[in-house]
C-alpha cells in the first residue's frame, strides 16, 4: 500500500512545463558581462536623465563590494555576473500607439501564455503591462486610466514623462544597499512597471504586469514601484513564464510599493518562471526583493503569492508597518517539485501603535524538492499594542522532498500579542480514504485535497489569476488532473 | 598578551591548595597558552585515547574560537561582557573541604543520594568514588578515567561534538574533573542522584567541568542537577555534559539554574537516546546573569521518546537562551518541546528550538512549544521555533507565542475581591504551572512550586546554601489569597 501510494505520488508529480516555448523575436542585445560601460549603455538606450545614471553606478560600486549571500536553505553554482547579458530589448521600430502595431510574433507569445492582451483587454477589463526581457512591451488602457489621474505605464517611460515621482519615490523602500540581489537590480534594471493611484482614487480595474525572459543567455533585471498616495486602493498582479532552456538564467527584481495615509495596494503575484526539467537541469534562478511600506496611519498593504515555478525562489516580500493601525498582510502558496528549491516567506516589521500584521504560508513539496519558510515578526518597542498572526503549514508529497519552517520572532514590549503556529504533514490517509470511500478516483482525491489545503491563499487572489493559479497548481504537482 | 601571576597575598579566605591561578582577560590566544602552560595538571589523569581527544579538542578551538554575534546561533546572546572580564583559573583539585559545611541542603521529604561539587571539581565525603552494591558507579570523573577507563574512552566526548562549537572544544581540551554517573544494565536506581555544583570563590572564577552520565539497557535513573552560587562573586562556567541512554532505559532528569547576577552559565547538555530509551528532561532556570542551555538530543535507536520542558523566570538584566536540538535520526521517535518563560525588568529570553528530521526517520512524531509573558516594556522575547524535515509520514507542528496576562483573567480575579498584584502573581504562577506540573517527583515539585511563589514575590534570593534548601515543610509558601472568593 505505501509503496503504491508512493509510486502514484510519483507519477503523478511529474509533468511538464507548459509554457517553455522560445519567441522568434529579433531583439536588441547589450554584450555579455557586467562593467560601468555596460551600466553607461544601458541609461544611454533608455535615453534616462542623470540622476538615473548616477543612482546606478552608485548601486553597482557598493555591489562590487558585497558577497552573494549564502544564508539561505538552497543549492546553486555559484552565479557568473560576467556571463550574462544585462540588457536584452525585442527591436522595436518605432514607438507604438495602439495595439496593432505590436510584432505579431510577441502578440502571439502573450496569446500562448494565456494573456491575449486584446482579449485582455475587451474582455476583462484588466489593464496589462507585458513586459518581455526586461522592457515593457505594450500597456493597455493607459488611456482610460489617465483619465482618473492614475499612471499605469513602463518605469522607463515613468522615468521619461514622470522623473519627479520617480526622483521621489525610487529606493525609498528597498534602497540599493539592502542587499546583494538589490545592488545589482539597481545597478542594471532595465525596465518595469510604475503605478500612482492619486488621492482618493479607488482604481477601477485590476492592473496587470506580465514578465517573459525569452532570449536566451539574458538576465531579467525589473523594477516596479506603487505609490498610492492618501486613501487610494489599488490590486497589481504579477505573473512570470520563461522558455525552456538547459542553462539557469537570473531574475533579479525589486517591487516598492508605498502606501500613505489610508492607502490600499494588493498585490498579488502568480509566479510560474521555467522551473528546469524533471532533472534538475535548466531553470530561472529568481531572487527578488519585495517591499511595501504603509507610510500612513490606517493604511494597509497585502501581498498574495503562488509560487510554483523557478529553479531557485529567494524571495521574501515584506512589510514596514511604520503608520499607526496600518495592517500587513502575506498568503502564500509555494509549491516545489522535481529538483526546485523554494526559500520564501516574509518580514513584518512593526514600528506603529496598533498595528496588525497576519502571515499565512503553506508549503507543498513534491519530488526531490526542498521548501523554506523563513519569516522574521519583529514588534518594536514603540509598536504598542499590535498583533501579528502567523501560521505556516507544510503538506509533504513523497519522501525524497524536504520542508523547512525559520521563523523568527522578536517582540520588545508588553501589550503586543504574537502568535505563530505551524504544522507539517503527508496527505493524512484517512482523507484520502473518505474521498476513495466515496467514489472519488485517487489522482482526483489528491487534487482534491491539495486545492483544499492551499483555498485559504487561493481565496485571496483576484478572480482572473485564482483560475489560472489553481490550473498551475494542478500543471505543477497533478498531472492529467485539472 | 600577557599573563601576570596570581598576586599571591591576595586573600583567600576558605579554600587551601588553590594554587595555580592566572589571572587576565579572557581571549584565544589567553587560552591557548594557559593550556600549554598547565599541560601536565591538566592531562595528569588521562590515558592515550583521552589524550588524543584533547589534542583534537584543542586545535579545533584554536580554529574556532570563542563564539560570537555574527554567528547564526549566537546572533542573541552576546558574550562579549561576561568574556571581558577578569578570572581566576584554578587547575588543582580542590580538598580539605569538609562536603557536608557546604552541601547542607537537601529536598524536604526527599532521600537522594548526594554528590557535591565545588566550582566544578567533585568533593568526596569519604572516597572519590562510590560503588553501591546494585553496580552502580558515581563520584569524580577524574577518578573514572583512572579505574575505570575502558567504560570512560567508550562514552567522553563521543556525543559532545566539539568540531563546530568552540566552547565544548574548549572544555573538551580543558575539563579535569566533573560527575561520573554509571547505571548498569538492568539496574534501578532506588533513589534520585542529586548533583549540586557551588560556586564559591573569593574573586571572579572562570570554571570548565564535565559530566559523564551513562544508563545501561532496561536501567533507571532520576537525576537532579544543580548549579547554585553561593556569593555574588562572578563566574563564566562553560560545563558539559553528555548523557547515553542505552536501550529502553529510562532518565528522568532535572536541571536547577540559580546563580548570582554576576554569573555566566554555558551548560551544554548532549543525550543519546539508543532504541526505545525514554527521557524526561526539565530545564528550571531561576536566576543568572547570563545563561546559556545548548541541549541536543540524538535519536540513534527507533521508538525513542525525549520530553523536554523549560521554564525561565528572569528580572534584572537577566538574559536566558535556550537551544534545544532534536535530531530524529531514526524513526518512530517522539519529541516534545515545551519552554515557558516570564520577563520582567530589563530581561531578554531566547528561545531557539531546531528539530532536524532526517531522510529515513518516517513516523516521527515533534513539536516545540514556546511561549513568553512580558511583563514590561524593557523586557524582550525571541523565539525561533525552526523545522527541517526530509521524510514525508511525519507528524511536526511548533507554537509560540509572546503576549501578556489575559486581561479578562485578570479582571475576573479582581472582581472577586482579590488584589492586583495577587491576582497577577496567581496567574503568572497558573502559566508556569504547565511545566512544573510535568516533575515526575512529588517532594520536588512541591519544592519549585514553593521556589516559583517566593521567585514571583521578589524574595528568592541565591541562598545562603543549596537553592533546594531556601523552603523548609514547616513553612510553607502561601499566597495572600483568599482562595475561598474565587
Amino acid at each position: 500500500m505505501e509503496s503504491e501510494t508512493n509510486k502514484f505520488l510519483d507519477e503523478f508529480t511529474q509533468s511538464e512545463y507548459k509554457y517553455g516555448f522560445v519567441t522568434d523575436i529579433e531583439s536588441d542585445m547589450a554584450p555579455k558581462g557586467l562593467n560601468e560601460d555596460i551600466i553607461r549603455f544601458i541609461s544611454a538606450k533608455k535615453n534616462e536623465p542623470e540622476f538615473m545614471l548616477e543612482f546606478r553606478l552608485k548601486a553597482y560600486r557598493y555591489w562590487l563590494t558585497m558577497k552573494q549571500p549564502n544564508w539561505a536553505h538552497l543549492k546553486f553554482p555559484q552565479i557568473n555576473f560576467q556571463d550574462i547579458i544585462y540588457y536584452a530589448a525585442p527591436k522595436q521600430k518605432k514607438t507604438l500607439t495602439s495595439l496593432d502595431e505590436v510584432d505579431p510574433e510577441l502578440l502571439d507569445t502573450f496569446k500562448k501564455l494565456g494573456i491575449s492582451l486584446e482579449e485582455q483587454k475587451k474582455l476583462s477589463g484588466v489593464a496589462v503591462d507585458a513586459v518581455m526581457d526586461s522592457v515593457s512591451v505594450k500597456t493597455t488602457f493607459s488611456e482610460t486610466l489617465s483619465k482618473l489621474g492614475i499612471i499605469f505605464c513602463s518605469f522607463s517611460e515613468a522615468v521619461q514623462k514622470h522623473p519627479e515621482l520617480v526622483r521621489q519615490y525610487m529606493a525609498t523602500v528597498v534602497p540599493y544597499t539592502d542587499n546583494f540581489f538589490a545592488a545589482l537590480n539597481s545597478a542594471v534594471f532595465t525596465d518595469g512597471s510604475f503605478c500612482y493611484i492619486p488621492k482618493g482614487v479607488r482604481c477601477p480595474v485590476e492592473l496587470s504586469t506580465y514578465f517573459r525572459i525569452n532570449a536566451a543567455n539574458t538576465g531579467q533585471f525589473e523594477r516596479t514601484l506603487i505609490i498610492a498616495e492618501e486613501g487610494a486602493y489599488v490590486s497589481y498582479m504579477e505573473g512570470c513564464t520563461a522558455p525552456q532552456r538547459d542553462e539557469n538564467q537570473l531574475h533579479a527584481a525589486i517591487v516598492e510599493i508605498i502606501a500613505l495615509k489610508d492607502a490600499e495596494v494588493k498585490y498579488s503575484t502568480v509566479q510560474n518562471w521555467y522551473p528546469g526539467n524533471k532533472n534538475g537541469v535548466g531553470g530561472i534562478f529568481n531572487f527578488v526583493t519585495k517591499r511595501g511600506i504603509c507610510k500612513g496611519s490606517n493604511s494597509k498593504i497585502s501581498w498574495t503569492q503562488v509560487e510554483t515555478g523557478s529553479a531557485i525562489t529567494w524571495k521574501y516580500p515584506s512589510c514596514i508597518l511604520l503608520g499607526d493601525n496600518s495592517v500587513g498582510e502575506f498568503y502564500s502558496v509555494a509549491v516545489v517539485n522535481n529538483y526546485q528549491q523554494a526559500d520564501t516567506g516574509t518580514k513584518m516589521q512593526h514600528l506603529g501603535r496598533n498595528t496588525k500584521s497576519t502571515v499565512i504560508s503553506k508549503g507543498i513539496s513534491a519530488g526531490m524538492g526542498q521548501n523554506s519558510y523563513r519569516g522574521l515578526v519583529r514588534i518594536n518597542k514603540n509598536a504598542v499594542n499590535s498583533r501579528n498572526y502567523s501560521q505556516c503549514d507544510s503538506l509533504l508529497l513523497g519522501d525524497k522532498c524536504g520542508a523547512h519552517t525559520y521563523p523568527y520572532i522578536q517582540v520588545e514590549n508588553k501589550s503586543s500579542i504574537v502568535e505563530h503556529e505551524a504544522t507539517t504533514s503527508k496527505i493524512s490517509e484517512d482523507q484520502l480514504f473518505y474521498c476513495q470511500q466515496r467514489g472519488i478516483d485517487k489522482e482526483s482525491a489528491i487534487g482534491l485535497i491539495v486545492n483544499g489545503y492551499a483555498k485559504e491563499v487561493l481565496k485571496k487572489l483576484p478572480m482572473e489569476f485564482a483560475v489560472e493559479a489553481q490550473k498551475l497548481l494542478s500543471i505543477s504537482l497533478e498531472g492529467s488532473v485539472g | 598578551m600577557s599573563w601576570r601571576k596570581k598576586d599571591m597575598t591576595g586573600s583567600r579566605k576558605n579554600l587551601n591548595d588553590m594554587q595555580s591561578i592566572t589571572k587576565d582577560r579572557i581571549s584565544k590566544e589567553g587560552m591557548m597558552y594557559l593550556f600549554e602552560k598547565n599541560f601536565g595538571r591538566i592531562c595528569q589523569n588521562d590515558t592515550k585515547p583521552i589524550s588524543e581527544i584533547r589534542g583534537k579538542a584543542l586545535s579545533s578551538f584554536r580554529e574556532l574560537g570563542f563564539p560570537n554575534k555574527r554567528m547564526e546561533e549566537w546572533k542573541n546572546t552576546d558574550l562579549t561582557e561576561s568574556l571581558g572580564k577578569i578570572y581566576d583559573y584554578n587547575f588543582d583539585p580542590v580538598s580539605g573541604v569538609a562536603g557536608k559545611n557546604i552541601f547542607q541542603c537537601n529536598i524536604p521529604h526527599l532521600d537522594t543520594a548526594v554528590i557535591g561539587q565545588l566550582n566544578g571539581w567533585y568533593i568526596s565525603k569519604d572516597v572519590p568514588l562510590i560503588e553501591l552494591g546494585n553496580g552502580i558507579i558515581m563520584g569524580s570523573l577524574a577518578e573514572a578515567m583512572v579505574r575505570y577507563p575502558a567504560i570512560v574512552e567508550k562514552h567522553l566526548a563521543k556525543y559532545a561534538a566539539f568540531g563546530n562549537n568552540g566552547l565544548t572544544a574548549l572544555n573538551t581540551a580543558f575539563a579535569q574533573d566533573g560527575v561520573f554517573i554509571y547505571v548498569p544494565d538492568n539496574v534501578q536506581s532506588p533513589k534520585p542522584v542529586q548533583m549540586i555544583n557551588v560556586i564559591q570563590y573569593t574573586t571572579d572564577i572562570f570554571l570548565q567541568s564535565r559530566n559523564l552520565i551513562i544508563l545501561g539497557k532496561n536501567s533507571r535513573l532520576s537525576l537532579v542537577h544543580c548549579d547554585d552560587s553561593y556569593n555574588h562573586e562572578g563566574s563564566f562556567s562553560n560545563i558539559v555534559t553528555e548523557v547515553f541512554l542505552d536501550e529502553n532505559s529510562f532518565l528522568d532528569h532535572y536541571k536547577l539554574q540559580n546563580l548570582n547576577n554576576n554569573s555566566t552559565l554555558i551548560s551544554t547538555t548532549v543525550m543519546q537516546l539508543e532504541k526505545a530509551a525514554h527521557l524526561d528532561s526539565h530545564f528550571l532556570s531561576m536566576n543568572g546573569g547570563l545563561i546559556r542551555n545548548n541541549t541536543r538530543i540524538d535519536f540513534q535507536g527507533n521508538d525513542g521518546v525525549a520530553n523536554v520542558y523549560g521554564l525561565y523566570l528572569m528580572d534584572r538584566k537577566q538574559h536566558i537562551d535556550n537551544q534545544v536540538f532534536v535530531d530524529h535520526a531514526k524513526p518512530g521517535c517522539t519529541s516534545n518541546e515545551i519552554f515557558k518563560g516570564i520577563l520582567d525588568e530589563n530581561s531578554s529570553g531566547v528561545f531557539n528550538g531546531h528539530v532536524l528530521v532526517r531522510k529515513d526517520a518516517q513516523k516521527t512524531n515533534a513539536y516545540q512549544s514556546n511561549r513568553n509573558i512580558l511583563l514590561t516594556d524593557t523586557a524582550k522575547a525571541n523565539s525561533k521555533p525552526f523545522l527541517e524535515i526530509y521524510a514525508d509520514d511525519v507528524k511536526c507542528s511548533h507554537g509560540s507565542t509572546t503576549g501578556q496576562l489575559d486581561s479578562e483573567a485578570l479582571f475576573y480575579l479582581r472582581q472577586r475581591g482579590i488584589g492586583e498584584d495577587s491576582a497577577r502573581m496567581l496567574l503568572l504562577y497558573a502559566f508556569a504551572a504547565e511545566v512544573v506540573s510535568k516533575i515526575n517527583i512529588p517532594q520536588l515539585r512541591n519544592s519549585i512550586e514553593d521556589m516559583i511563589k517566593k521567585r514571583l514575590q521578589g524574595e528568592l534570593q541565591i541562598c545562603e546554601q543549596c537553592v533546594l534548601h531556601c523552603t523548609t515543610p514547616e513553612h510553607p509558601i502561601e499566597f495572600n489569597i483568599d482562595v475561598s472568593k474565587i
